[in-house]
């Protein structure tokens, strides 16, 4: 009985050496990751007044 | 008459607090190397936040711009974190209200990346940018 099994499994692995059990093609497609990179118009606003405040107080470097 | 003398030194004492307290940076004013290199077209507002040589200038010129961008980073650095923003998203938010704030004859960076000089009409900036 368990050695039936071991053959089992030995064609198993045998099948894996020689086609390949998982096969895994690349997409001919380009993979496109978004990164979430983009800044977005609310964030600039939320910033707004504090850029205000910032230009008044250093007149030097703006 | 003690509770009164009390007060007023109280009051004049805040009038001083009040003075002390307002940042010396509020003090300085643009170097006149900068404001004339402005005047002149020779420097200008990029897009990013940052001041940009417009053109071949001189290296007092060069420096002049790269002391500035220095000074910049190290504020957008602060403020930035300060308000839980990123550095790139802050320093756009500071070229879009410092394009805004550009006087007719100054140059700016266009959306395009080109130089523009400012006339009295709206510059062109990121469709992002706030209303002036």
């Amino acid at each position: 009985m368990i050695h039936a099994k071991m053959k089992g499994l030995g064609l198993v692995c045998g099948l894996c050496l020689l086609g390949g059990c998982v096969n895994v093609n690349a997409p001919s497609d380009k993979i496109v990751i978004e990164l979430n990179i983009n800044i977005q118009q609310e964030v600039i606003y939320r910033l707004a007044a504090d850029v205000e405040d910032n230009i008044d107080a250093n007149p030097d470097i703006f | 008459m003690m509770k009164r003398t009390k007060l007023m030194l109280t009051i004049a004492g805040g009038a001083i607090g009040l003075a002390l307290a307002n940042p010396a940076a509020a003090m300085f004013q643009r170097d006149p190397a900068y404001e004339q290199a402005r005047a002149n077209g020779q420097v200008g507002e990029r897009m990013d936040g940052f001041l940009g040589v417009v053109g071949n200038q001189p290296q007092a010129i060069v420096d002049l711009v790269s002391d500035i961008n220095i000074r910049r980073r190290a504020n957008y650095t602060e403020r930035a974190r300060s308000q839980n923003a990123t550095i790139d998203a802050y320093a756009l938010t500071q070229g879009c209200l410092l394009i805004a704030r550009t006087q007719p004859g100054e140059k700016y960076q266009a959306p395009d990346g080109s130089w523009k000089t400012r006339t009295s009409a709206p510059p062109e900036r990121d469709s992002r940018c706030p209303p002036m």
